[in-house]
């Protein structure tokens, strides 16, 4: 009687499912880096509750962050998410390289923890480091460039975001209470069915792929209506800054290139829940269907991840070059072929798995194609620096590390993208070493440059410069070192996700990658070193003119950190790089004629509340503790019906004296601030105002 | 409006008096609904495409097949008030557009509820007969493929019924003021939506099961 009791209570959940427990009972060194991980996440946990406290920064915490709609905060909470993330994500791939290093027949990892390290890695990676990164910068920049107050849909803004919290909550979660899949990031069914993997961990996947992958979709749908809903008057489509542009295609490709993981990975939990056969070896079901549905998401993801980091190098480039962007329309058609073709290639995913070659031939070549329009785009990067007046500052230097290394690792791609080669060389670690050479320079360094970027529009200081150039150069070096002796025993036949090996020839590569290794962790702790020295020195470095880097584009027309309200006049634009040039006219700071109230949405609990049931409910689906998953779902669809039937009853006015008395002010600062020219960007007289200089800009 | 002498005056950007954005809530509602109809269409279509890839004898495993299982009479029967039902969530609209009063909207609204529900009494009644006669879902690969496809479109129609339920609720409290115009259209096009899905199902699971 009590026995089934507490079973209907915790379900499958028992005292040996608590991973922090069992370095006590079994002291290994596998057992220990297990459990060690399970402590770091309490303490951490830990730690921020009692720093929230010690500081009394539960109140601002809730009142300014949590329940906020203003997309730059949420924004910044999408991004602190993607930190915590990376930091989880960098150091299981230290772990790895370090057993790789030591694998020659052994290593001190068991198999299963290192399929686990390979799973969590690559899910953790793209779903919660790259893509909360990537929507928290689209969301900062993309209403600021538009000349916008807020996205079209603020709610399901905060919504998406507690959506994502919830799905990485999961991801967390499970290094503490049982164990993840180790079906690697793509979880390929039967092994991830219930007959080869009983246990939690592929429902921990599948949940919180699940939770983030709506939070997406909404996402996407939101962006479309606002960058095509949105603009300020007279910003025409062919006048959005490129960022934008990249954002658009970014959002349209989440609408609809989302649906099929959510597809695959409703028809696997069908499989594992309801006994379905999907995608079961027996009864009819075809593994095939989920390879071909999770590579209809796969492809176009990558293309999500990379998009807005084109963007990002399109504004840079330009701005640092003192130039206008070179082949802007080229860079529009080049970032729409990008999104269109993404849709055309899924197939080169699995090229082995069983199609004729007419078949892999046609879509290798699809695959090569992608390689025109963004060939275009690195040309145009290097035209716009061509003859420009180039500042080599922090996002400049992952910019041009960007342009070297994507571009051998597009090499790499081209040559995957051959049929014939791809089966020499498919599932080996030169593969991994191709999709790290995309994603680490294209990705993670443009996030980190627009991170450098964007900082003083909203914190009002800028980042210190010599801990960016430590941090970038040793990110540079550590992905080199990590990843081209991958290339080399790739082509020797070393295979992914393998946690040992017998040939003794890899060895010494391995040890070189575990070296890079080293030198990643040291960017990304220098990463933090920076920021700490930033916020510490921040007086000297204050941007109070809002334009520390005579930029180009309307975001930077604002003050800096950026009112609630964005603009205290939505402006009209009659250029494509309207800040500057008016800016080049003298009239970067122009007094509106007149003001008026301001209405702004009001704060939701939404977000918070999808956060909090949304991991409820994903942990008693997991743990088969079916009225903790009823009534979170009950939670959040009443909170949900509740707020469709209320509307916004919060909605803020700011009334027109207050913006008039707030943006007047901050054009006199402007006014007696001195203009620094562009030698001095980086020093401590530069408070954002730029003095006028021979400037080539793009009306 | 800002011609060539505002560009003139002010270069790049300019600010003008008494034109702010026009707040266009309803609009830009209607549009983020379209995205998420054109995502949600995208779900269905990779379901009907899982759907037709189990139409294989490897997938019946040996089990009943869709000659088998379906019927023209029962799914004709589903198609006929599921069609009706949209019919009449039109007049609904028509009702609302011609202002002909909460009543005359009320009642369209029910009528479609009941036959919303009596489609979903029919469906239900066709599955419990399915799973009587041993094709569970557990059955083969065919047979999960159709509980994947077909309560899906039911569970839609579910929530829309849901959803109706909520809307008569408040045109009962509040009457039909602008906001519940742009929820009535958006539910009317999830309606219609629902439907032509439905023409698939038909199509492609019924008459094509049974040909």
């Amino acid at each position: 009687m009590t026995t089934d009791f507490w079973r209907i209570v915790f379900g499958r959940l028992d005292l040996g499912a608590l991973d922090f427990l069992t370095a006590f009972r079994d002291p290994t060194l596998n057992e220990i880096i297990l459990s060690g991980a399970a402590w770091a996440v309490i303490l951490g946990g830990l730690a921020a509750v009692v720093a929230l406290s010690r500081y009394r920064l539960w109140g601002p915490l809730w009142q300014n962050y949590l329940v906020s709609v203003d997309h730059k905060r949420i924004g910044i909470m999408y991004i602190v998410l993607a930190g915590i993330m990376l930091v989880r994500g960098v150091l299981e791939g230290v772990v790895m390289r370090g057993q790789q290093a030591d694998g020659l027949g052994g290593g001190f990892l068991s198999a299963n923890h290192y399929a686990q390290l390979f799973s969590t890695h690559g899910t953790i990676m793209i779903f919660f480091m790259a893509m909360p990164f990537l929507t928290g910068l689209i969301n900062i920049v993309v209403p600021l460039q538009i000349g916008a107050r807020d996205v079209s849909f603020p709610m399901l803004n905060s919504a998406s975001l507690g959506l994502t919290v919830a799905g990485a909550a999961l991801v967390m979660i499970s290094l503490v209470v049982g164990q993840f899949s180790t079906g690697g990031w793509t979880a390929y069914p039967p092994y991830t069915d219930s007959l080869f993997q009983p246990g939690p961990g592929p429902d921990y996947w599948l949940w919180s792929v699940l939770l983030a992958g709506l939070g997406t979709t909404i996402t996407g749908i939101n962006f479309v209506v606002t960058i095509l809903r949105e603009r300020a008057p007279g910003m025409t489509l062919m006048k959005m800054p490129m960022f934008t542009w990249t954002a658009l295609c970014t959002a349209i490709l989440m609408v609809f290139a989302l649906p099929p993981v959510t597809v695959s990975t409703a028809m696997l939990l069908l499989d594992r829940y309801a006994g379905f056969h999907f995608f079961t070896n027996a009864l009819g079901g075809n593994m095939m269907n989920y390879a071909n549905l999770f590579w209809l998401f796969g492809h176009p993801e990558v293309y999500i991840l990379i998009l807005p980091a084109f963007g990002v190098y399109s504004e840079i480039v330009a701005t640092y070059s003192g130039k206008r962007l070179y082949g802007y329309g080229s860079l529009v058609v080049a970032t729409m072929s990008i999104a269109v073709l993404s849709f055309t290639v899924w197939l080169h995913h699995f090229f082995t798995m069983g199609q004729d070659a007419d078949m892999n031939a046609a879509f290798g070549i699809a695959t090569m194609l992608i390689g025109v329009p963004t060939g275009v785009k690195v040309y145009d990067w290097m035209a716009t620096m061509y003859r420009g007046r180039v500042r080599m500052t922090v996002p400049m230097v992952y910019l041009v590390s960007f342009m070297v290394l994507f571009v051998l690792g597009g090499l790499s791609g081209i040559i995957l993208a051959n049929p014939s080669i791809d089966f020499q060389v498919h599932n080996t670690l030169f593969l991994v070493a191709h999709f790290h050479n995309m994603l680490i320079p294209g990705l993670l360094f443009g996030m980190l440059a627009g991170y450098t970027y964007w900082f003083p529009k909203l914190f009002g200081f800028r980042l210190n410069d010599r801990w960016g150039y430590i941090s970038a150069w040793s990110w540079v070096a550590g992905f080199v070192l990590v990843f081209f002796p991958m290339y080399v025993v790739g082509l020797m036949g070393m295979t992914r996700r393998t946690v040992a090996y017998t040939n003794p020839a890899y060895q010494p590569w391995m040890i070189l990658s575990a070296v890079g290794g080293v030198v990643v962790t040291v960017a990304l702790l220098s990463l933090f070193v920076q920021l700490y020295v930033s916020i510490r020195d921040r007086e000297f470095t204050r941007d109070i003119g809002g334009d520390p880097w005579d930029a180009r584009t309307l975001e930077w027309a604002t003050p800096s950190p950026v009112p609630a309200y964005n603009f205290a006049v939505i402006p009209h634009v009659h250029a494509r790089e309207a800040f500057a040039v008016a800016k080049e006219a003298g009239l970067g700071y122009q007094a509106p004629p007149a003001y008026a109230d301001i209405h702004l949405p009001g704060d939701t609990w939404m977000g918070v509340i999808l956060a909090v049931f949304g991991t409820a409910f994903g942990f008693g689906m997991i743990w088969y503790m079916w009225w903790l998953a009823a009534l979170s779902f009950a939670v959040m669809a009443v909170a949900f019906i509740g707020r469709a039937l209320r509307g916004d009853r919060a909605g803020v006015v700011i009334p027109a004296a207050q913006v008039a008395a707030e943006h007047r002010a901050w054009l006199a600062a402007v006014g007696r601030l001195a203009p620094v020219t562009r030698e001095h960007e980086q020093d401590g007289i530069n408070h954002g105002v730029a003095a006028p200089e021979t400037r080539e800009v793009a009306a | 409006m800002s011609g060539t002498s505002a560009i003139h005056a002010a270069p790049g950007l300019s600010y003008e008096a008494g034109h702010d954005h026009d707040h266009d809530a309803a609009g830009k509602a209607l549009w983020g609904f379209w995205l998420f109809m054109m995502s949600d269409l995208i779900l269905f279509g990779l379901f009907f495409a899982t759907y037709a890839t189990m139409l294989d004898p490897m997938s019946y495993a040996g089990g009943p097949t869709p000659r088998d299982l379906f019927e023209l009479p029962g799914a004709a029967m589903e198609t006929a008030v599921l069609l009706t039902s949209t019919l009449t969530f039109g007049l609904a609209s028509l009702a609302v557009k011609y202002e002909q009063g909460r009543g005359r909207v009320l009642g369209w609204l029910g009528v479609t509820l009941a036959l919303g529900l009596v489609f979903l009494g029919l469906e239900v009644r066709e599955f419990a007969h399915m799973i009587a006669i041993g094709a569970v879902p557990q059955r083969s690969g065919f047979l999960s493929a159709f509980f994947g496809l077909v309560p899906l479109h039911g569970l839609h129609v579910t929530a829309g019924a849901i959803w109706l339920v909520i809307l008569m609720v408040q045109i009962v409290g509040k009457g039909i003021d602008a906001g519940l115009t742009s929820r009535l259209a958006r539910l009317a096009l999830f309606w219609h939506f629902l439907d032509i899905i439905w023409i698939g199902i038909f199509s492609i699971v019924y008459l094509g099961g049974i040909v």
